[in-house]
């Protein structure tokens, strides 16, 4: 549903009418003027930001900068990234807001290719089931992991789960690739208990919001946010926030206030408040964004904002745009093309009726699409390709790791069948149902005896899991030293964390920043479905000769003769055409139809073109009665005669994968027609706009074949079929 | 005799300067292998960073610019010393309406009391905004 605007509501994507502008007044180092509020009046948001958030030391120089300029720096790549996170610290949310709302669509994606903290692009991925099956959760970590998302998140049907899933996303994870981080988003208290155990290393369940109302609905204010993410954080887990735009409209209290003003004071509050990252980009509410008009580009630049605040950013894309493949596609261009620290904020690996975040907006079946994509821009969007046996090894080494896990910890066994169905299974309704009381008690159980990271490293360890044993140790030794809490941090394979610190988002233009190159580039484009092109069309070793040469072909007398004229490879290095009609079979049909019509068939080779019109003309000038059928390999035909320029014709079959032999046979009956002087009806045709796309490629290089079968200068010759009993 | 460490150019702490990152039990890096899982010298509850380590961490972000990060990695490396169940606690008080001034103040003097004087002052400096924008209950 697409509403019209209405700022009371918040129903407004960007620079509403009741949106403050920018102001900061500051007297004796106090800030007593903050967008349009006196001091007395700052909400709890106003105050975090003043108290923490704003940078005096650079805010009358930024807030000086006339807020065009500072648009335009946004998108110069003579501006660095540093230069615009320095006066980025000194602007107030209106001002931000007021910037980022001058960019149109291409600007933004300039502003966040720049302002993007980590210099390679990344993806998150959901890792979710209906039943909670254990054996499928890690599987699809698995593959997920292979696949090369460097997050993955799981969540809970049933909260008491959380331990379980934790455990299976952990294990299977591991085994796709190690390095890679999960997260449960569960409530706060057990989400903790989670990760001092190690069983999970990031968290991005801290909602911020851009009133104070909203925050206060939400049970929290931007002081036990901050305090949280500490917390968090005093315990090993990456914590990153979420914002977006909507949520304030959904909520009720939007204050008259647009989306895009209040995502800017979310994300400066998050930035305050000690975040690295954040999730943002309307998130779960997007579908109520795209119904405002400039949504799509309200939640670009919300993005953009983020970025240039100098936070990681997983951009959304995860909670279902729409319904329109085209609209939502559109939609995930603004952050796929530029790039950012996660193009989704869950990309679900699983089919999207199993995601319980309620996500989906890409899913299992849209891998093979986002892939294609990748490779149509020459773009990053943190997915590899994998092949089938590939991702079954790994499915099935995931199950049974995690089956072998939940034995050696006295959990409810997971069967043979669930071990085989998670490998193989589309989705959880192929696996068989799990005793759910049992496993709830075994959850709890569990979190009672202490198990942790280490007793599952052992557990792997001791039932022949050595290396996923040695990763999840790995993955513990990153505890120790933290480093993953710095902006935009993802691990390596090897163990080297890569993050905003030590590779910094360098682009300065053409030949500077990530570009898709090299090896990445080459397994990017490397699909398991991409043909190789020497593979088509040509005829197996053994295939015998069909046609006979007899030698050059010289002009006839016979009026009642009609030439079938053949392409250079046809029925010689060709032997079908592109609708896959063995040639010998057009040939019969061919000459069939012209006997049928009372002509005389006369086959003859053109070796010299390879274009139907010019063999179809060149038959058409050996033939008596001056009328040809032109064959081209692929199937294209042409009926043609001797007076007419090359160019023209009589009839012209260029829908060759529509024509069966029965069209074939049509054609010559309709030569012998024209040779006889007979009244002739064109032989129907039918049309495929389609048939262009799906054969472009095969007529190609079927197109190919015959090029290079051409003779440059050599005079047609007459031929006949090696095999006589072709002819009906 | 130890090289210094340069926040600017000594990350990740994991990869280059593993000389500087110890577990609360003085473990070393190398010291955290499975076959240390294996004999028993590995406990789980030493697996984790300790304040001194949060500390560099908090220079590193510093030094790249990102005072707000540097100070919430200062806090946890503080929050390090807190038990589990008394961070829980803290976050509950904080949330809206939760606390009176009194409540919150005798959480400042605990944090106080376990050296973790960055978030004590952040809880005081939040128990004032709250008395004036109405978040506290009556004490």
């Amino acid at each position: 549903m697409l509403v019209a605007p209405s700022p009371e509501l918040g129903l407004i994507a960007a620079n509403g009418p009741r949106d403050p502008a920018p102001e900061l007044v500051v007297e004796s180092g106090v800030v007593v003027r903050l967008d349009g509020r006196d001091a007395s009046e700052f909400d709890v948001i106003d105050r975090f930001l003043v108290a923490h958030g704003l940078d005096l030391g650079v805010a009358a120089e930024a807030m000086a900068l006339p807020e065009r300029q500072v648009a335009r720096m946004l998108v110069d790549v003579d501006v660095s990234r540093a230069e615009l996170v320095r006066i980025g610290r000194g602007l107030t949310p209106a001002k931000l807001a007021r910037v980022v709302g001058m960019l149109d669509p291409v600007e933004l994606m300039m502003a966040l290719k720049k302002l993007r903290a980590r210099r390679d692009p990344g993806n998150q991925a959901h890792v979710t089931n209906l039943k909670e099956s254990p054996a499928l959760l890690a599987a699809d970590a698995a593959e997920a992991a292979r696949r090369g998302f460097d997050e993955l998140e799981t969540t809970v049907g049933v909260a008491r789960y959380a331990p379980l899933n934790a455990l299976a996303l952990l294990v299977g994870s591991q085994i796709g690739r190690p390095g890679v981080m999960t997260q449960c988003a569960v409530e706060e208290r057990r989400n903790l208990e989670l990760a001092i155990r190690g069983l999970v290393t990031y968290a991005e369940t801290l909602s911020v919001y851009g009133t104070e109302r909203v925050f206060a609905d939400g049970d929290d204010t931007p002081w036990s946010k901050a305090f949280l993410a500490s917390a968090y954080a005093s315990r090993g887990v990456k914590v990153r926030f979420t914002s977006g735009t909507g949520s304030e409209a959904l909520m009720g209290h939007a204050e008259g206030l647009s989306m895009l003003y209040l995502e800017a004071r979310c994300v400066s509050l998050a930035r305050a408040a000690g975040a690295q990252g954040v999730q943002n980009g309307s998130i779960s509410c997007v579908a109520l964004v795209l119904a405002v008009p400039g949504g799509t580009r309200a939640i670009l630049a919300e993005n953009v904002l983020a970025a240039w605040l100098d936070l990681e950013v997983a951009s959304g894309n995860d909670a279902i745009a729409s319904h329109s493949a085209i609209r939502k596609t559109a939609k995930l261009m603004g952050q796929f093309l530029p790039g950012t620290d996660y193009v989704t904020s869950g990309y679900s690996v699983m089919p999207r009726h199993d995601n319980t975040f309620g996500g989906g907006n890409y899913d299992a079946d849209d891998i093979d699409e986002w892939l294609t994509i990748q490779r149509d821009w020459q773009v990053d969007g943190g997915i590899e390709p994998v092949d089938e046996d590939e991702v079954v090894r790994v499915r099935e080494r995931a199950a049974r790791a995690v089956q072998q896990v939940f034995a050696e910890l006295d959990l409810p066994p997971v069967t043979e069948a669930e071990v085989e169905a998670a490998t193989h299974g589309y989705d959880s309704g192929d696996l068989p149902s799990r005793d759910r009381a049992a496993d709830v008690q075994a959850a709890d159980a569990l979190l009672a005896a202490g198990v942790s990271a280490l007793d599952v490293a052992l557990a792997l360890d001791r039932r022949g899991f050595a290396d996923a044993a040695e990763a999840v140790i790995a993955m513990l030794r990153q505890r120790i030293s933290g480093d993953y809490l710095q902006t935009a941090a993802v691990i390596e394979p090897d163990g080297l964390v890569r993050s905003a610190v030590n590779d910094p988002n360098d682009y300065r233009g053409p030949g500077t920043g990530y570009r898709l190159e090299g090896e990445r580039w080459e397994l990017l484009q490397a699909l398991p479905h991409v043909v190789d092109p020497g593979s088509l069309g040509v005829p197996p070793a053994d295939a015998g000769a069909i046609l006979d040469e007899l030698g050059p072909a010289v002009s006839s007398e016979d009026s009642n003769e009609v030439v079938v004229a053949l392409g250079p490879a046809f029925a010689g290095v060709l032997r079908e055409t592109i609708g896959g009609l063995p040639h010998e079979d057009v040939l019969g049909a061919v000459v069939a139809g012209v006997r049928e019509g009372g002509a005389t068939p006369r086959l003859v080779r053109v070796r010299r073109v390879a274009d139907v019109a010019f063999i179809a003309h060149d038959g058409a000038r050996l033939s008596g009665s001056g009328i040809a059928v032109g064959l081209q390999s692929k199937g294209t035909a042409v009926i043609h005669r001797a007076d007419l320029e090359p160019l023209d014709n009589l009839e012209l079959f260029g829908m060759s994968p529509l024509y069966t032999l029965a069209s074939y046979r049509a054609m010559g009956r309709n030569a012998a027609g024209y040779a006889l002087g007979h009244r002739v009806g064109p032989v129907p045709t039918e049309l495929d706009n389609f048939a262009r796309a799906k054969l472009i490629v095969r007529t190609t290089l079927l197109h190919a074949h015959e090029s290079r079968a051409v003779v440059e200068g050599a005079p047609a010759v007459d031929v006949t079929l090696v095999r006589t009993h072709a002819f009906p | 005799m130890p090289v210094r460490f340069d926040p600017e150019t000594d990350y990740p702490l994991g990869s280059l300067r593993p000389d500087l990152v110890r577990t609360p039990s003085g473990l070393s890096l190398e010291d955290v292998t499975l076959a240390s899982a294996r004999d028993g010298t590995l406990d789980a509850t030493d697996v984790r960073a300790t304040a001194e380590t949060l500390r560099l961490q908090a220079d590193v972000a510093r030094a790249a610019g990102r005072a707000q990060l540097a100070d919430g990695i200062e806090r946890a490396a503080e929050l390090t010393r807190m038990r589990d169940d008394e961070l829980l606690a803290v976050y509950t008080a904080l949330r809206p309406g939760r606390s009176s001034a009194a409540e919150l103040a005798a959480w400042a003097d605990r944090l106080e009391e376990i050296g973790a004087l960055r978030s004590a002052a952040f809880v005081r400096e939040a128990a004032a905004v709250y008395a004036e924008r109405g978040l506290l209950v009556r004490g």
